[in-house]
């Protein structure tokens, strides 16, 4: 057992279980154990009594900002779409947050999801998730039935086999390549902040599919978007995607074919990927959930890193900081722009 | 007619012989490291490891998409808006490796599907050759919902894998006439022992003599669809459509027209109950709005609607869901609530 997470655990019930007793919160958002290794299940604690069912792990890969405006909104009482919110505060709620997480939850109070008042938002600082198809990977893809996480090491079973995992080898890409794995807003802390981290190449698997030619890096993407099956996990672990009727959804008028298709599959990816520029935290819920292995995060990264490049922004860090694509200023970069009869070129 | 038999080394050649007149689909590794279906060609390409692949075998039966019909748009043409039906490709298909719980799904989707031509237009084109499992993962509960590690639902021909041969026995009518002509030898005496002594590796049943399907349509489905414990088996749900499309019961479908230059076809596609406009009505209106609503349906389709309509639970125990739900949502737990409501 991993001393760093039984303290954590054990934290998190006592925190949750405070704000629970006083009444602070009506409900706490966190993480129970699932019924399958490596697969850790979002859990609201509605009771002090919950709060023994709470757990942390490193397979706590999904993002709890997702779930925060439906908890908000189910405490509230029931009203008609178009009736007045009740007066008065409304129900708040606690919910864990590493940095990530808490950069989200930043973004959704800047776009108006959540409102800062009704979070108490428990940070903690974040060792990186395990990516459980690293470790699938590891052991040739053979049935694991068990895997007991140790503070460096996984001790990964399965029918006939044991073998012991170094806990960074499996960490998650974006995980591995995080530089703020501190919470940016946070009313309670457990355990230390790590004070930042220094990542050598930032961008590195970025970089190298910007290094390819058009049609390598077309094939590069078709590759891997071809076992897609459309189920919209990845859309669905998203706390960014929140609009009523996603553009796939809608059928009038129709944007993108509902089926496999190679074009509309395409179609799909990439405007996800643009629907979340600027605003996507590359916290890697998307990748997590998706039961086909795809990296759809190295879309969403690399408009990540044309943020940072362009308008030197990166989302979630200051809750004070106007968003890039809803502001406009004289020195923007607009190079992009083409003028009739300009041939657009690669730089 | 009696079983017959095939040594593992010859194998390679019965497949490379039979890709003449068929084309052959098998569990395969794929680059990402899962076992999914794939185009096989010889034995090289086949991987016959434990456990059930990554998608399920609905996708030969109810593809996605399926046309439904063609048309032309364009109205100076003497065909316009006449439906034309759609080019079905006529060489045949060979499924192997088909384990048992997949096969099952075959036999409880023919149900709703009895009177669905193009359903049963896969069905006459695919030959279902299936692989009983002497061996089964810790996500596999085919015994709970009334299948079994060798049963033979849904299957043309069923396989043993014995220590150096493969034994062929046909369940269908189709199944003895495919086995004929196939140049395989009568299965030998020790053989015979062998399949005897097949070792039944079986998923431990939920609970002695609990037939599930029976039990859930005794109980009220009232008592199930207002019950305590759906708030919090929705709590964690995505809805997400990962479930519903690895699910080889789940059937639901959208109907759609895709018309691009004049050229209109009607397909039929995927649709998931765990989807918003899964039950939008052209009103606005959508009885299940919300996501507990949602998540609800789903299990009660499977474990209660299904039952009370066509007998058995709509669930072969694949475990496809419990394995590759992004948040751990378990249908086993959920049928052990059923139970002791």
């Amino acid at each position: 057992m991993s001393t760093i997470n039984e303290k954590i655990t054990t934290e998190i019930r006592k925190v949750a279980k405070e704000l629970l007793e006083k009444d602070e919160v009506a409900a706490f958002l966190g993480y129970t154990e699932g019924t399958v290794p490596m697969v850790m299940k979002p859990f609201v604690a509605r009771r002090p009594e919950d709060v023994e069912k709470l757990f942390w792990n490193s397979f706590c890969v999904l993002n709890l900002a997702n779930y925060l405006p439906l908890v908000l909104q189910s405490l509230e009482p029931p009203r008609r779409p178009n009736d007045p919110l009740p007066e008065g505060p409304l129900p708040r709620v606690g919910v864990l947050a590493t940095g990530c997480w808490s950069r989200n939850m930043v973004v959704q109070i800047k776009e108006n999801q959540i409102e800062r008042e009704r979070v108490i938002i428990v940070g903690i600082s974040s060792r990186g998730m395990v990516d459980r198809k690293k470790v699938q990977a590891q052991v040739d893809h053979l049935e694991i039935t068990e895997v007991i996480e140790e503070d460096h090491k996984l001790i990964v079973k399965g029918p006939g086999f044991t073998k012991e995992i170094n806990r960074w080898d499996v960490v998650r890409d974006n995980c591995k390549s995080c530089v703020h794995p501190d919470p940016v807003i946070y009313d309670e802390v457990i355990g230390d902040f790590s004070g930042g981290r220094q990542v050598p190449k930032r961008f590195g698997d970025i970089q190298e599919i910007e290094d390819m030619d058009i049609e390598e890096r077309w094939k590069w993407f078709q590759e891997e978007i071809s076992s897609c099956i459309r189920c919209y996990a990845c859309r669905n672990a998203c706390p960014l995607c929140y609009c009523p009727t996603c553009f796939v959804d809608d059928s009038r008028p129709q944007w993108v074919g509902k089926s496999i298709d190679k074009t509309d599959t395409a179609l799909f990816h990439i405007l996800r990927a643009f629907h979340c520029a600027g605003r996507c935290t590359d916290c890697g819920a998307c990748e997590s959930a998706c039961p086909m292995g795809i990296r759809m995060r190295l879309f969403t990264k690399k408009l990540y890193k044309d943020c940072m490049e362009l308008y030197g922004f990166e989302p979630g860090l200051r809750i004070d900081e106007p968003l890039p694509l809803t502001t406009f200023k004289l020195e923007d970069p607009q190079d992009y722009i083409l003028q009739q009869g300009q041939k657009g070129e690669e730089k | 007619m009696k079983p017959l038999a095939l040594f593992k080394s010859e194998l390679d050649g019965f497949l490379k012989e039979l890709s003449r007149d068929y084309d052959i689909f098998g569990p395969k590794r794929q680059k990402k490291g899962y076992l999914d279906w794939g185009e096989i060609e010889g034995l090289s390409d086949l991987d016959l490891s434990p456990g059930v692949t990554k998608t399920s075998i609905k996708s030969f039966f109810l593809p996605q998409p399926e046309v439904l019909f063609e048309f032309s748009t364009r109205a100076r043409e003497e065909r316009a808006f006449r439906l034309k039906e759609p080019k079905c490709p006529d060489r045949k298909r060979v499924l192997f490796g088909v384990r048992p719980c997949d096969a099952r799904s075959i036999y409880l989707n023919s149900m709703p599907y009895k009177d669905d031509c193009y359903f049963q237009k896969n069905i006459e084109r695919n030959i279902v050759i299936g692989l009983f499992c002497k061996a089964h993962l810790s996500t596999c509960f085919c015994t709970w919902v009334g299948g079994s590690p060798t049963s033979t639902d849904g299957m043309d021909i069923g396989v043993y894998e014995l220590e150096d041969s493969f034994i062929f026995l046909p369940f269908s009518q189709r199944g003895q006439e495919f086995l004929r002509d196939k140049g395989l030898r009568e299965i030998g005496q020790k053989e015979e022992e062998q399949i005897d002594a097949y070792k039944n590796h079986a998923p431990e049943g939920i609970s002695e003599g609990v037939d599930i399907a029976k039990e859930f349509s005794q109980k009220s489905l009232f008592d199930l669809y207002d019950a305590r414990f759906w708030q919090e088996v929705t709590d964690p749900c995505l809805n997400c459509g990962t479930c519903t499309f690895l699910c080889p019961t789940c059937y639901c479908f959208d109907i759609q027209d895709e018309v691009l230059r004049g050229k209109g076809r009607r397909i039929r596609y995927w649709d998931s109950c765990m989807f918003p406009l899964f039950t939008l009505h052209a009103s606005g209106h959508n009885p299940r709005g919300e996501k507990v609503k949602r998540v609800r349906n789903r299990f009660m389709h499977k474990l209660k609607y299904f039952p009370d309509r066509f007998g058995p639970i709509s669930c072969v125990g694949c475990g496809r869901c419990v394995r590759d739900c992004p948040v751990s949502i378990d249908i086993r737990q959920v049928i052990r609530q059923f139970l002791e409501i």
